[in-house]
């Protein structure tokens, strides 16, 4: 195991001793024990750069099911290196803030992070798995963990309806993604991404193209609350604070947006997947910021401005991936969208970031998120208002900060997608620009909301449940420097532009670069007078227009019907889905064992049958039998004797000894078949199952009048002569058709040899056969916990009356 | 529920219930070379509760092995996936045993074997689940 597996699977281990952290260091706030491992991993990180940097990868393989081509495949480059490192530098800060969010005698802790370190762990494991189906169940476990980070405070309903609307969409956007890589897998024949690049040629032209980038589209969009699926985000901000500005904004959401950069080279030539992108991520952008103008909660603003801001990063992967049209490296100014995604991604992190944990603040201070009642908190916090207006004036584009430049990036690649002559753009291609600009001043209004409406104006002690004051020093760190990051990127953009954008473009535009070149991203503030600069004035402009006469136009809003909500149509279609399998389920769950049975056995019989006669499989052949003994005729005649025995039982008690004499009787066949470990199995299971049903015939109901009424009988008869039948004719035609050799012979010889047993029984079961025993222990744990569970529960309802 | 005499089944028990166990002991360990393993020898042990929840009552039993069978079958699962994942440690695919023989003092030569890991969990997720069935459902009346 190299350290790079390590790296990874660091955070589960960790979160193992969690608990344990928490129970024996009461006294010790539980995020300290956290806090290193972040930090460690951010410094790992950083030490890879320098590989990344001159354009190489890490590749490091743990085989797990080599013959399925599932391998624990990491893969470091640029695109990878650059997640990770959000992933491990955000998370040490969020970690820090959460130490003093979280009071450590009030909040259950040792589930906070557990789930937390949980979902970093599995967030590395999607940005640096290179096997696919590896990635997949990473993908599903940060998915996992969101969902138990938002539902933390479970005891709120707001929290369980949100979890698991996160849930729902984001699990059924992660299964069609699954589908997306079994169909690359049927069109490849591997799950390795390298190879797959490798192959990117005869994927593009295969039948199977399309449906697995739609597939593969649905995950990305859902993960990455697209249109129209981003109803979950808002839902999702009823998690911690900290919670919010991790997963939900710098980290698990782009895993969608990773998930197309990183698949660009694999459909990033088709028009679909430009139309698809660009489409569904301008609509986005534009959807999210003029609803985030409506909300009064700043969570919830902070929520929509992210699906906004996620909008438009898509929009610009999108349009970065019509590159591929133009192969040359030299003056090809639609790369410009690429490196705007990627600088974009890693601004959006720093200034959204420090907004959420500044919303955590004003919250965590004043006891309230609603900017109704907030107002005039500049004189008490005035750090925390410093910290608000710099992040916010760099979401809006303004200079001197890093969104001023990744925002007017933004609009030089919207602009020159009009220039494209590809996809029709030459007609439709200019209202990417328009919808681009139009998105940017309602960008502009939002943020100016969030710092102003909450900071200046009156101050309203009445309506608040705190005295507010400055937060302390503790929760002011993280965001300070988040800020400072803004600023630092801000008028230094070229520190990133060769360490973590010019790599990172490297993995997603991979055939724009010949041997040993290398992507020159050079940023600068200063473009000349060009469009550009007329839009963000005008953005500007319009936007403090618009901000100043706000109260006259909101009410605009309000004239938008409810119904028409996409809230409204989850919630229709949830409720549907609820009181619809309820009504079929109970049409034939009747609450009586015995009509299950029917239906299992009937649908036994059924199944069975139709695949005998229909495969033509039933023969008899008598050639290979051996001869019948004394004892066999026998046992046999006990067999049938004691099941005759039962049918004519007239209380329970005797029909359960007799078929514990008909399994006993059994386990002696196995005897005369001298295989021990059966008889024993059969032996002890036949006791075992006797007590249980003795334990259970306290609760079985009497014999009932109806039994004895002949419908009853006859359907009964017929399923149970139906079932013999069939088993017999099963048995029968095994044992004549021999399609091929028996694995017996393998076992004989490899018992001893490759496992060093002389049990072949046993040593099937644990070592040559173990994933079935592994699997099957853990159905039966399963099954018992059910049981447990069904019965407690009942007995706490009966006692509570 | 009445009391019923069972001197017989109560005497007999005290000194039945340590061969019993002894012998489910005994048709675990020996499982790679001869007729037994986890799975049978779980299933005796959870027997021989049985025979003394029957003997006495659920209240009884439980004083006598305040086990909680659930915790048990979770302890047993740790055990046969860790044994599973261990592998991943040596650079070799989940689930591959090693095995070897090994000098211990007293005991002199023995032949170790990790698959005996792995089993000792079936053996403990079996006792777990049969018992936590059994005890839950004789509880409830």
């Amino acid at each position: 195991m190299s350290s790079l597996h390590l790296a990874i699977l660091a955070p589960l281990i960790v979160s193992i001793f969690i608990p344990l952290f928490y129970k024996i260091f009461r006294r010790i706030h539980t995020g300290w024990f956290v806090l290193p491992l972040p930090i460690l991993l951010f410094v790992y990180f950083l030490s890879i750069l320098p590989i990344t940097m001159s354009g190489k990868s890490l590749i490091k393989i743990i085989n797990w099911i080599p013959s399925l081509g599932i391998n624990f495949t990491v893969k470091v480059d640029g695109l990878g290196l650059l997640f990770s490192l959000l992933i491990t530098g955000i998370g040490a800060l969020v970690v820090l803030y959460s130490i003093y969010y979280l009071a450590k005698n009030k909040e259950k802790l040792n589930h906070f992070y557990v789930y937390l370190l949980l979902f970093m762990g599995a967030m590395l494991g999607v940005v640096l798995s290179d096997n696919l189906i590896v990635m997949y169940a990473f993908w599903e476990l940060t998915s996992f963990s969101s969902f138990l980070l938002i539902g933390y405070w479970y005891e709120r309903d707001k929290s369980r309806y949100g979890a698991q609307k996160s849930m729902l969409i984001t699990v059924f956007g992660g299964l069609a993604m699954l589908g997306g890589f079994i169909l690359l897998y049927i069109m490849t024949g591997t799950f390795s991404f390298t190879e797959l690049m490798s192959q990117a040629n005869d994927i593009f032209n295969h039948a199977l193209f399309v449906p697995a980038l739609l597939c593969i589209l649905l995950g990305a969009f859902t993960k990455s609350a697209q249109f129209p699926f981003y109803i979950w985000l808002p839902d999702a901000m009823e998690a911690p604070t900290p919670v919010s500005a991790y997963l939900h904004s710098a980290t698990m959401v782009k895993a969608g947006i990773y998930l197309v950069a990183r698949f660009t080279p694999v459909f990033g030539e088709h028009y679909l997947w430009f139309w698809l992108v660009t489409g569904v991520g301008i609509l986005t952008m534009i959807w999210g910021s003029v609803f985030a103008v409506k909300q009064t909660d700043l969570k919830a603003i902070l929520a929509f401005s992210t699906v906004s801001q996620l909008g438009l990063i898509m929009s610009l992967l999108g349009a970065g991936a019509a590159a591929h049209h133009y192969k040359f490296l030299d003056e090809n100014i639609f790369t410009v969208a690429v490196t705007a995604a990627i600088f974009h991604l890693i601004n959006h992190a720093t200034f959204k970031g420090s907004l959420f944990m500044v919303a955590g603040i004003v919250d965590h201070e004043t006891g309230t998120r609603d900017i109704r009642k907030l107002g005039g908190l500049i004189h008490f916090m005035p750090i925390t208002f410093t910290i608000s207006i710099i992040g916010a004036f760099s979401m809006a584009g303004l200079p001197p900060f890093n969104g001023f430049l990744s925002k007017e990036m933004f609009f030089t690649a919207m602009v020159h997608v009009t220039e494209m002559d590809i996809f029709n753009l030459e007609t439709w291609g200019i209202l990417f620009p328009v919808f681009a600009w139009i998105a940017s001043i309602f960008t502009f209004v939002y943020s100016m909301i969030l710092v102003f409406k909450t900071f200046t104006g009156k101050y309203q002690p009445e309506k608040l449940e705190k005295i507010p004051h400055e937060a302390s020093i503790g929760l002011l760190i993280s965001p300070a420097i988040l800020v400072s990051l803004v600023i630092i990127f801000g008028f230094f953009p070229n520190l990133l532009s060769d360490s973590l954008i010019s790599p990172a473009m490297a993995s997603i535009l991979p055939s724009l670069l010949g041997a040993g070149e290398e992507f020159k991203v050079h940023i600068s503030f200063w473009h000349g007078i060009n469009i550009e600069l007329f839009m963000t004035l005008g953005v500007i402009i319009l936007g403090v227009f618009l901000y100043q006469t706000l109260s006259r136009w909101k009410p605009i809003y309000k004239s938008i019907p409810e119904k028409l909500a996409l809230n409204r149509f989850y919630d229709f279609l949830i409720e549907g889905v609820q009181s619809g399998s309820y009504t079929f389920t109970k049409s034939y769950m009747n609450g009586s064992i015995r009509s299950y049975l029917v239906y299992v056995f009937a649908f036994f019989i059924f199944i069975l049958a139709t695949t005998l006669i229909g495969k033509n499989a039933i023969t008899f052949d008598t050639s290979n039998v051996s001869s019948i003994g004394v004892y066999e005729v026998i046992l046999a005649i006990f067999v049938v004797l004691g099941s005759i025995c039962i049918l004519f039982a007239k209380s329970r008690m005797t029909s359960i000894i007799l078929l514990g004499a008909v399994g006993y009787t059994v386990s002696l066949f196995y005897v005369l078949f001298r295989a021990p470990d059966l008889a024993l199995t059969q032996l002890v299971i036949e006791t075992i199952s006797v007590a249980l049903f003795l334990v259970c015939f306290y609760h079985l109901p009497k014999l009932r009048k109806f039994e004895t009424r002949m419908s009853f009988k006859l359907t009964n008869a017929l399923i149970s002569i139906g079932v013999g039948a069939v088993v017999t004719l099963i048995a029968l035609s095994a044992h004549s058709s021999k399609l091929f050799d028996s694995i017996s012979q393998y076992y004989v010889e490899n018992t001893y040899k490759e496992a060093a047993g002389k049990n072949m029984v046993n040593v099937i079961l644990v070592d040559f056969r173990g994933f079935d025993t592994l699997f099957e222990i853990t159905v039966l744990a399963i099954a018992s916990l059910g049981i447990f569970g069904m019965i407690k529960l009942r007995l706490n309802r009966r006692k509570e009356g | 529920m009445r009391k019923t005499n069972n001197i017989i089944l109560e005497t007999a028990i005290k000194v039945l219930l340590f061969f019993i166990v002894l012998y489910s002991v005994y048709i675990f360990t020996a499982g790679h070379y001869y007729p037994g393993g986890g799975f049978i020898g779980g299933l005796m042990t959870a027997g021989a509760i049985v025979l003394l929840l029957i003997t006495y009552d659920i209240k009884t039993v439980e004083k006598i092995l305040p086990v909680n069978y659930r915790i048990l079958t979770g302890i047993g699962l740790l055990f046969a996936i860790g044994t599973s994942a261990g592998s991943l440690f040596f650079d070799v695919p989940f689930l591959t045993h090693a095995f070897g023989d090994v000098q211990l003092p007293i005991l002199g030569e023995v032949s170790l074997h990790t698959a005996t890991l792995f089993d000792l969990g079936v053996y403990l997720v079996v006792v777990g689940v049969t018992m936590t069935i059994i005890q839950t459902i004789g509880e409830d009346e």
